[in-house]
């Protein structure tokens, strides 16, 4: 098995970060994705952002990353400051992004390769490839997995750089219904024995009651996060029992009064 | 189906047998020994195959093309030693060719080397050149904004078109004609790699530096690889011009290259020696361009899968 976290899982503050971007139309004047918007994590907390589609889930989610820099606010891991992006904040898209032209092991040492460490830790790869399942297919090309297969492989990967948070923009979105909950039930294995710091935007509110410890729901434009629910419900959970079925309601409930048309969610 | 190759050769010979009254007896001897070692050939062939599953594979896929041109020959000996359809001396029949061929193999094979050397040096030089400042180019938004219009304006200029000024700059004729050639392959290397350097899915770029990657591993292990689909097109194109502007290069300044041959074998009119000439270039360019294919299909093999092939 892998090694336990080997970095201690961290704790992730967002303070009053606000975000615009050129309109599309019309190059000067610019458009708020987020406004004044402010959560805490706690180090090893499973945190899902849910609300409507635009409403600054992936805007938020790459200034974590550090690939965008907020207009003002400030985005904590730890007590560091984020200002570039950083092997420290892993990332997973929904397209899986695996490069096509590695193999599924080289995809999965590419972060070792890009820090220079890939010497010391290549033991670990086949580690990972075993955590994740696919050690028959190391060294098949990318184009001939499977969507859950390639998410797996995204996940391996981000996970071999022992990320003190793991952000998930909405992984498991363009996966089939059984794909997604066995994949669901894959990513809380791997949270559970790692207990890394993950927030996971999603679409899906089963797929966030389901997972996580807290829900945050936001706002449209420009992004607020409204409300924020704890998920108390023990683990592992049932996604059909009496308790599971009202939280849903209640979210639902409250993502209609937050603005977002229940049409946009699966 | 597999006597195709023995049958068809016999016919051609016997084509020419029933022509050659009038062509000189050397000429028909050593056209003779040729289908007399295609005869052999392709008889063993024929019976191996009868007992080798891999070998009747690769023959069936190759009986049609070869029986083909094998009877292609016989239309030319036709149109040129029996009617008389094309002027002579321009257009000599099949056996005078292979004579040609033959009692010249000395300075053709010369020619063909002297050839070889010329065009991979140029052709080396400027794929160099072309991927350094592609990758630039496609890179660094400053180097596109001074590099990109001087590629546009200059890149298009054939590079036949440098060799009065050519001739003047560079200190030998084999120098200036290796110069062109890079010049030729330098202009498609360059575009193609540059545009594929700066088309690279932002999305790659995104994840590699969310996995720690510095400039050098963005750009030598993710822009480049993600650019290797063009910059292969760019090369095939960089092969082609480079034949065009070697053979041009060669007839004009250098003295010595198949491109030289040509023009000297016209000169003397004699027109075998051309059609000799053309028949190593069309093997010499057509084994280069294999071979880039080769190492295409082993570099590129994560595609296979995902285009046509």
């Amino acid at each position: 098995m892998v090694a336990l976290a080997e970095s201690e899982p961290s704790s992730l503050r967002v303070q009053q970060v606000s975000k615009s971007f050129p309109a599309p139309d019309d190059p000067l004047t610019r458009r708020q994705a987020l406004n004044n918007i402010s959560l805490s994590i706690a180090p090893g907390e499973l945190v899902s952002l849910v609300g409507p589609s635009g409403c600054g889930k992936s805007t938020l989610l790459r200034l974590i990353a550090g690939l965008d820099l907020p207009d003002s606010g400030e985005l904590l891991v730890g007590s560091d400051q984020i200002n570039e992006p950083s092997a420290a904040r892993g990332l997973v898209f929904q397209d899986p992004n695996l490069f096509p032209w590695l193999t599924v092991r080289r995809n999965i040492e590419a972060g070792l390769v890009a820090r220079g460490v890939l010497r010391e830790k290549r033991n670990e790869v086949d580690d990972f490839m075993r955590l994740v399942g696919l050690e028959a297919f190391a060294d098949a090309y990318p184009h001939h997995l499977s969507g859950g297969m390639a998410q797996r492989v995204a996940l391996a990967r981000a996970l071999i750089n022992h990320p003190k948070v793991l952000l998930l923009d909405e992984p498991l979105g363009a996966l089939d219904a059984f794909t997604r909950m066995r994949m669901q039930d894959e990513v809380l294995r791997l949270w559970e024995n790692r207990r890394t710091t993950m927030l996971l935007v999603t679409h899906d509110i089963d797929e966030a009651i389901y997972m996580s410890d807290r829900i945050m729901i936001m706002t449209q434009r420009p992004g607020r996060i409204d409300r924020t629910i704890t998920n108390a419900l023990a683990r592992p959970r049932d996604r059909s029992s009496s308790e599971f079925l009202r939280l849903r309601a209640d979210i639902l409930e409250l993502l209609h009064f937050a603005g977002g048309s229940i049409s946009s969610f699966e | 189906m597999q006597l195709a190759v023995p049958v068809a050769a016999l016919v051609t010979f016997g084509i020419h047998l029933l022509l050659s009254k009038k062509a000189p007896p050397l000429e028909t001897h050593s056209y003779m020994l040729l289908f007399w070692e295609i005869l052999a050939v392709s008889i063993v062939l024929a019976i191996a195959q009868s007992f080798w599953t891999a070998l009747r594979r690769k023959m069936r896929h190759l009986w049609p093309i070869f029986t083909a041109g094998i009877l292609l020959i016989g239309v030319w000996d036709v149109i040129t030693l029996g009617f008389h359809l094309l002027p002579l001396p321009y257009f000599p029949g099949p056996a005078a060719v292979l004579r040609s061929l033959i009692s010249d193999r000395a300075l053709l094979l010369d020619s063909t080397w002297h050839s070889l050397v010329l065009l991979l040096s140029g052709y080396t030089l400027g794929v160099v050149v072309g991927l350094v400042s592609g990758v630039c180019i496609g890179w660094s938004s400053s180097v596109r904004y001074w590099g990109m219009p001087l590629l546009k304006v200059v890149g298009p200029i054939p590079a036949t078109a440098w060799i009065p000024l050519a001739m003047v700059v560079a200190p030998s004729a084999i120098v200036s004609a290796a110069g062109l050639v890079a010049l030729a392959v330098w202009f498609p290397v360059t575009m193609l790699t540059a545009s594929g350097i700066s088309n690279t899915r932002a999305s790659y770029l995104d994840v590699a530096r969310t996995l720690g990657a510095g400039r050098a591993y963005l750009i030598f292990r993710v822009a480049i690889p993600a650019a290797v689909p063009n910059i292969f097109i760019g090369l095939f194109m960089g092969l082609g011009a480079s034949f065009l502007t070697l053979v041009v290069a060669e007839s004009i300044g250098v003295k010595s290259g198949l491109g030289w041959y040509v023009s000297w074998a016209q000169g003397w009119a004699e027109y075998g020696k051309v059609f000799a000439a053309l028949i190593i270039m069309a093997g010499f360019f057509s084994t280069l361009m294999t071979l880039l294919f080769k190492v295409r299909d082993r570099v590129l093999v994560w595609q296979k899968g995902i285009i046509k092939w």
